[in-house]
């Protein structure tokens, strides 16, 4: 649906972008996963003909932007929710986005009640709490009743309510079968409302494949095994050539899964306490492979990757 | 017509035209009020001395103007104005069609308004409209406003700052081209192609409308060598040539 071809965008000195290719599949939710700065705005600003690539293209069903007539009909977008006059209401700002694409004045009405903005349709935008202009933003995304979606970061600096309510929405909006293309930096965030993931980094695309299967490889799954008979199990595993690290009273056991374990602990007559599998903590996961990519490095960053050492724990 | 509908919306739902337009009819009307009520001898009292006060409108013109895109940059909305009109100069160019259609009618307003309260105050004055000098003094105005609403939205559009836009506009206005006279010997050639210079030959072309004294008792009259109606096509086409170039200027550059 989406499909971007050797995208890139120099600001002066600074490569934003650097020959990214995806594709964003029809009728599903992906997500666009980058660390701050890794270029996603400057990306989607490219999809929508707003900043001009410096080489490649992008295309929306096969097109150009600027080919689209109406495009408020194919494509629906919030990049900012700030991007309102603040002097102006709710419902004029709709009112001429929707005159824009010769979208009936009803439309506005409608857009208005299905994000709860009605109450306050008549009241200057600029008084809207950050949610209420993200909903206000959602609206104007959703104006031209548009098969694609494009949110930028849009649950950053909300409530949890607000966040709550965002991704409800945005699941509703894959099931009616639109295509949803949507931003953050939050794997954890992405790992609940995305199928798809296109992680990138520097500007570069990292990896584009499905939610699980960038989590599975990603985070680094373990077993933790409690024993009387530690030791045993310990050499039993070690034998089978896992990697063992004990921890208090219990081992942490990675290149193995817990069914595998159980198995082994029986053929050698093991009574086991414990066996339950971990899975790793997704911004540990994201972390790692992004790790070499972040725009800004600070010690702190540093300090916080250096658990996450390809031994684990 | 829907790309001038969608900029109607856009500039009377924020609040900055509604006191602009008020203000350039009260610096206006107020100025000919002013300037009548303050002359004793009905001889004075002339058309264009009622209609001097434009320069003070023309002033706000420009803060309307300029703003009514500024305001689209510093709040973003001209993105989603792309966003929504991908084509860049049509969008930009309805959006200075109705801001220069706002001017045209303020500039309406503000020459016959003028001019009726000059002749509300003074009704003995030398006020008739009896000559296309007159005639061209009281409802230029409009056309003036107009074309100069054109330079500060191409202005706006290309600074993108309301008050860098305005301060530009401003000081260009009111000092930059009367201060271009004191360099020696080339500064009053330059200044007789200046475009405002250039306008006010336009309305107030040799002195007709100054009951007779030309350039005497009367507002200072301009040192353009073109003819009122070549001026007018002088300050038009500067007009429209800034224009273009800034809707060029948007065109390559990242919104």
């Amino acid at each position: 649906m989406i499909e971007a071809v050797g995208l890139t965008k120099r600001y002066g000195k600074t490569l934003a972008v650097n020959n990214l290719s995806f594709s964003v599949e029809a009728g599903q939710v992906t997500g666009f996963l980058g660390p701050n700065g890794a270029g996603k705005s400057t990306t989607m600003r490219m999809i929508l003909g707003l900043d001009n690539p410096t080489s490649g293209q992008v295309t929306i069903g096969g097109k150009k932007y600027h080919e689209l007539k109406q495009p408020l009909r194919t494509v629906g977008a919030l990049l900012d929710a700030k991007w309102v006059h603040p002097n102006r209401s709710a419902r004029a700002h709709l009112a001429w986005m929707a005159k824009s694409n010769k979208l009936p004045a009803r439309r506005v009405d409608e857009v208005l009640e299905i994000v709860g903005l009605t109450g306050v349709a008549g009241k200057r935008a600029g008084g809207f709490s950050l949610g209420m202009s993200q909903r206000l933003g959602i609206a104007a995304a959703l104006l031209g009743d548009p098969e694609v979606l494009l949110f930028d970061e849009p649950v950053n600096g909300l409530d949890p309510e607000g966040i709550l309510w965002i991704r409800k929405f945005m699941h509703r909006l894959a099931e009616e079968g639109r295509t949803v293309f949507v931003s953050s930096h939050l794997l954890s965030e992405m790992a609940l409302t995305a199928t798809n993931l296109i992680v990138i980094g520097r500007g570069e695309l990292i990896s584009q494949s499905s939610t699980s299967d960038f989590v599975a490889r990603a985070a680094e799954n373990t077993v933790k095994v409690r024993s009387p008979q530690l030791g045993l199990l310990r050499d039993a595993l070690v034998g089978a050539s896992a990697t063992v690290v004990e921890e208090g009273p219990a081992l942490v056991v990675s290149g193995m899964d817990s069914d595998k374990i159980g198995e082994l602990a029986a053929a050698n007559r093991i009574v086991l306490h414990e066996l339950s599998p971990h899975v790793g903590s997704l911004e540990q996961a994201f972390m790692q492979i992004t790790g070499d990519s972040v725009e800004y490095h600070t010690e702190i960053d540093g300090a916080a990757a250096q658990p996450l050492a390809p031994t684990g724990r | 017509m829907t790309l001038l509908a969608v900029e109607r919306i856009k500039l009377f739902t924020t609040r900055s035209p509604w006191w602009c337009a008020a203000l350039t009819l009260i610096l206006t009307i107020g100025f000919s009020a002013l300037i009548v009520g303050s002359t004793s001898d009905a001889a004075f009292i002339t058309v264009s001395s009622a209609e001097f006060g434009y320069s003070f409108g023309l002033a706000v013109i420009m803060v309307l103007a300029a703003l009514a895109v500024t305001t689209e940059y510093r709040f973003g909305t001209i993105r989603t104005t792309f966003q929504a009109i991908p084509h860049r100069g049509a969008a930009l160019g309805a959006k200075t069609t109705v801001v220069a259609l706002l001017a045209l009618v303020l500039g309406l307003l503000a020459g016959f308004g003028s001019w009726a309260m000059a002749y509300l105050i003074k009704p003995g004055g030398d006020l008739a409209l009896n000559s296309t000098d007159d005639w061209i003094n009281v409802a230029g105005i409009s056309v003036v406003y107009a074309f100069t609403a054109v330079i500060a939205v191409a202005v706006g559009i290309l600074l993108r700052h309301s008050a860098g836009a305005i301060s530009l506009l401003l000081i260009y206005n009111l000092a930059v081209e009367s201060l271009i006279q004191l360099i020696p010997n080339i500064g009053p050639k330059i200044h007789e192609w200046m475009p405002f210079n250039v306008a006010h030959k336009f309305l107030t072309g040799t002195g007709g409308s100054n009951g007779g004294h030309g350039g005497e008792n009367g507002p200072p009259l301009s040192t353009s060598p073109l003819s009122p109606a070549w001026s007018l096509a002088y300050f038009a086409a500067f007009a429209l040539m800034m224009l273009g170039i800034a809707i060029y200027v948007a065109k390559k550059r990242d919104a």
